[in-house]
C-alpha cells in the first residue's frame, strides 16, 4: 500500500528521520499562508501516489507567496499526468510546501526486503535523484548495499563502512549513522515493504535531510498497523481494481480486449499468456480466489465488463477448493442479471465439473463451453476478432 | 519411494478452523495418517477420531507426529510455524494465505533447515500420491508415479499434474512452494531431493516471474542434475511493476521477468513449455528422449 510523501515524512520523522520545515495546503490560501508562514523560497510539490513529479511539473521551487498561491491554482483539483501514471494521471488535492534547502550533495537511500537472502537490504549510492533502477543497470559499481538483521538491525559499523566509501566526512558520518538508523527502525517497526530517500541531501550547515520520501507498507501486515492503513487514499488508485479488492478479488488491468476470469494467480497469468500465444490480448489479470461463492463471481464479471474494450470473455477454472458448480450458477446468475453482449468463453475442469458443465448446458444462455485451455483460448480469441 | 512425506508419515493439523477442518477432511479421505490435532484451549478433546492438543509439543510427545499441515490465520502462522519446528515436526506445511513479509524473515533467520523442511506459506501443500496429501489440492487428479513436480503456483499446479495424469504420466510427489517472495523450500532445495530419490525420473517445474528462484535452479541443473526437467513460466504477459495477486508475483528493478527466466533455463538444457496447455506433452517427450 501506498501513501503520500508528507504522510511518509511525518511517519519517518516520528523515528527522528529529519525531514526539512513543511506544511501541507489543499486550497491557494493555505498554499499562500504555508509559504508566508514558512519565509524565504519554498517548494511547492504536487502530493499523488507516482513518481516523475518534478518532470511533470508537479514541484516547483518559488520566491514568494503569490507564486505558491499561484502555483496552487495551476495545479489543485486537476490530474497530474507523470511517465509513471499511466495517460490519465492521478487528481492532485494536496501540497506540500516546503522550506528550500541549501544543497551540497545528493545521495540515494532505500531499504527493502531481500527475497533471495530472505533478509532486509539496506542500499546506498551517491547518485542521489536518479532512478535507482536505472543506475542499478549503467552503473552497478555506484550501488553500495548492506544487509539489515531482523534482529539486530543495522549495526553503526555497517552504516560507517558505506559512508565513508562514499566519501563523506567524519560529522556528516555520525549524522548517517543516526538518520539511517532511524529510517531502519521506522521500517522494521511498520512492517514496510519499501522505504525510499531519494534525494537523500547534505545541507551547506551540515545536515543530512530526506528531501523526498516514499514508504510502502506491506498489505499483508495491514491489520497491524490500522493509523497507517487508514491513510490510503482510494483515490489515487484505478477504480475497478479499488471495487475488486472491496470483493477480495485480485485484478490489475491491462490493454488488451479479452477479458479473463481464473482462479489462481498462476493460472491467471498462464491464461493470460496462452491468449496471447494464440494472438489475442488480455484485457487483465483477474484471480477470483480459493472461497469463492456466486455473488463473488457475479462481482468480478461486473468489473471486467466495467472496461470498455472488452470484446469477449474467458472463463477457466481449474476446480480444486473452488467448485465448477458454484462457478457455473454465479456465471448463469451473472449473465441472465446484467445481460452480457460478447462472445462468453467457458471452461471449467476439476471438482464437480459435470455439474458445472450441465448447469451451463440447461441455462440455454449463449456460453461458448470449452474442454482444455487450449481450446478456451483459441476460441475466446476468435471471438474477441468478430471470428465466432 | 517418494520424497519427504509417504505412507508412515503422522500428521498433526494446526489450526482447527472451518478450513483446516474441511481440508483436512479431504486428507483424511485420501488416506492420510491424521493423529493429531492441535488448537490451543482445545486440549483433551476430540475430533474425528484423533486427539487434540494445546501445543504441538504435547502432541509430539504422545503421538510422535513428525508433519504438520498448518491452517492458522495469518496473525499468528509465523508463531505456528516455529512451534512446530522447535517441538522437533521434521516436515512443516504452511498453507496460510497473507502472512507479513517481515515475521517470515524472522521465521527463516530461527527456523534451523537440517532439522526442519518448510513447505509454503501460501501454498497448496504437498502430496504423494496414494500415500499421503498434505494440503489442499484435489487428491482425485494425481495418480501414483515417477515425475516429481515443484511450484510456485495452486491452480496452474493442477491444470499441469492434471495432463501428467491424462498422459498416463503419474506423480512421485508433487509440491508448491507457494507465492510468497520470503518462503520455505525452494526449486533448488526440491530438485536436490529428487535428484537424490531413486524412484523419480524427471521433474517439472512452474515457475512465474518475480526473484530469482528460477535462475538459481537453472544454475543448480546444470551443475549438479542429471534427469530431465521440463518448466513453464507464468507471466510472460505480465506488466512490470504490477502484483500478479501472489506478493512473490512482481517483476521489479527490471528483473525478474519471464523471458530472463525462459533464457536462463533453455540455457541450461532444459525444455520449457510456451504454451501451459503442453507441459504435459513436453514431460512425456523428455521422458521418452
Amino acid at each position: 500500500m501506498k501513501i503520500h510523501e508528507y504522510q511518509a515524512k511525518e511517519i519517518l520523522s516520528r523515528y527522528g528521520v529529519a525531514v526539512p520545515d513543511s506544511r501541507v495546503a489543499a486550497t491557494p490560501d493555505e498554499a499562500e499562508a504555508a509559504a508566508e508562514k514558512l519565509g524565504g523560497r519554498v517548494v511547492v510539490k504536487a502530493q499523488i501516489h507516482a513518481g516523475g513529479r518534478g518532470k511533470a511539473g508537479g514541484v516547483a521551487l518559488v520566491d514568494s507567496p503569490a507564486r505558491a498561491r499561484q502555483m496552487a491554482e495551476d495545479l489543485l483539483g486537476l490530474p497530474l499526468v507523470t511517465h509513471q501514471n499511466g495517460p490519465r494521471g492521478q487528481v492532485v488535492r494536496r501540497l506540500l510546501i516546503e522550506r528550500a534547502m541549501d544543497i551540497s550533495r545528493e545521495l540515494y537511500a532505500g531499504m527493502v526486503v531481500d527475497r533471495e537472502a530472505a533478509g532486509i537490504a539496506l542500499i546506498l549510492s551517491g547518485e542521489g535523484g536518479m532512478e535507482i533502477e536505472q543506475l542499478a543497470m549503467s552503473r552497478p559499481d555506484a550501488i553500495l548495499r548492506a544487509r539489515v538483521h531482523p534482529v539486530g538491525g543495522l549495526m553503526p559499523y555497517q552504516i560507517r563502512q558505506l559512508a565513508f566509501q562514499l566519501g563523506l566526512d567524519k560529522q556528516q558520518v555520525q549524522k548517517a549513522v543516526e538518520f539511517l538508523g532511524a529510517m531502519v527502525r521506522a521500517f522494521i517497526d511498520l512492517d514496510t515493504s519499501l522505504v525510499e530517500i531519494n534525494p537523500l541531501v547534505l545541507t551547506r550547515d551540515g545536515d543530512m535531510l530526506a528531501l523526498d520520501a516514499k514508504l510502502n507498507l506491506d498489505d499483508n501486515a495491514a491489520f497491524r498497523h490500522p493509523d497507517i492503513a487508514a491513510l490510503r487514499d482510494v483515490e489515487q488508485e484505478e477504480p475497478a481494481e479499488v471495487e475488486a479488492s472491496r470483493h477480495d478479488l485480485s485484478y490489475v488491468r491491462l490493454d488488451g480486449n479479452i477479458g479473463c476470469m481464473v482462479n489462481g494467480a498462476g493460472l491467471a497469468m498462464a491464461t493470460m499468456d496462452i491468449i496471447k500465444l494464440y494472438g489475442g490480448e488480455p484485457a487483465n489479470f483477474l484471480d477470483v480466489g480459493g472461497g469463492t461463492d456466486a455473488a463473488r463471481v457475479a462481482a468480478a464479471f461486473k468489473i471486467i465488463l466495467s472496461d470498455p474494450n472488452v470484446k469477449a470473455v474467458l472463463v477457466n477454472i481449474f476446480g480444486g477448493i473452488v467448485r465448477c458448480d458454484v462457478i457455473a450458477q454465479g456465471v448463469v446468475a451473472a449473465v441472465e442479471e446484467m445481460g452480457i453482449e460478447v462472445p462468453l468463453v467457458v471452461r471449467l475442469q476439476g471438482t464437480k465439473q459435470g455439474e458445472g458443465v450441465e448447469i451451463l448446458k440447461e441455462s440455454k444462455l449463449d456460453i461458448v463451453p470449452a474442454e482444455t485451455m487450449k481450446e478456451a483460448a483459441e476460441l475466446a480469441v476468435k471471438a474477441a476478432g468478430g471470428a465466432l | 519411494m517418494s520424497i519427504l512425506v509417504g505412507k508412515d508419515t503422522k500428521v498433526l493439523i494446526q489450526g482447527l478452523g472451518s478450513a483446516g477442518k474441511f481440508h483436512t477432511q479431504t486428507m483424511i479421505d485420501y488416506g492420510t495418517q491424521l493423529v493429531a490435532a492441535a488448537h490451543p484451549g482445545r486440549g483433551g478433546t476430540a475430533w474425528q477420531g484423533v486427539p487434540v492438543f494445546d501445543t504441538v509439543q504435547q502432541a509430539v510427545r504422545a503421538t510422535g507426529a513428525d508433519a504438520s499441515c498448518i491452517f492458522v490465520p495469518a496473525p499468528g502462522a509465523a508463531d505456528a510455524v516455529l512451534e512446530a519446528a522447535e517441538a522437533g515436526i521434521r516436515v512443516v506445511v504452511c498453507i496460510t494465505e497473507g502472512i507479513p513479509t517481515l515475521d517470515m524473515v524472522t521465521v527463516k533467520h530461527r527456523l534451523d533447515p537440517e532439522q526442519t523442511v518448510l513447505i509454503g506459506p501460501n501454498c497448496p501443500g504437498i502430496i504423494t500420491p496414494g500415500e499421503c496429501k498434505l494440503g489442499i489440492m484435489p487428491g482425485p487428479i494425481h495418480r501414483p508415479g515417477r515425475v516429481g513436480v515443484l511450484s510456485r503456483s495452486g491452480t496452474l499446479t493442477y491444470e499441469a499434474v492434471d495432463q501428467l495424469s491424462r498422459l498416463g504420466i503419474g506423480q512421485s510427489t508433487c509440491i508448491g512452494l507457494g507465492g510468497d517472495p520470503v518462503k520455505g523450500l525452494d526449486f533448488t532445495d526440491g530438485l536436490a531431493l529428487f535428484e537424490a530419490d531413486p524412484d523419480t525420473d524427471g521433474v517439472v517445474l512452474i515457475g512465474e516471474i518475480g526473484g530469482q528462484a528460477e535462475e538459481e535452479a537453472a544454475r543448480w541443473i546444470r551443475e549438479s542434475g542429471s534427469k530431465p526437467v521440463v518448466a513453464f513460466i507464468a507471466g510472460r504477459t505480465a506488466p512490470p511493476g504490477r502484483r500478479m495477486g501472489h506478493a512473490g508475483a512482481i517483476i521489479a528493478g527490471g528483473k525478474g521477468t519471464a523471458d530472463q527466466k525462459i533464457e536462463a533455463l533453455e540455457e541450461a538444457g532444459i525444455a520449457v513449455a510456451r504454451s501451459p496447455a503442453e507441459i504435459g506433452e513436453r514431460m512425456k517427450d523428455a521422458l521418452a528422449a
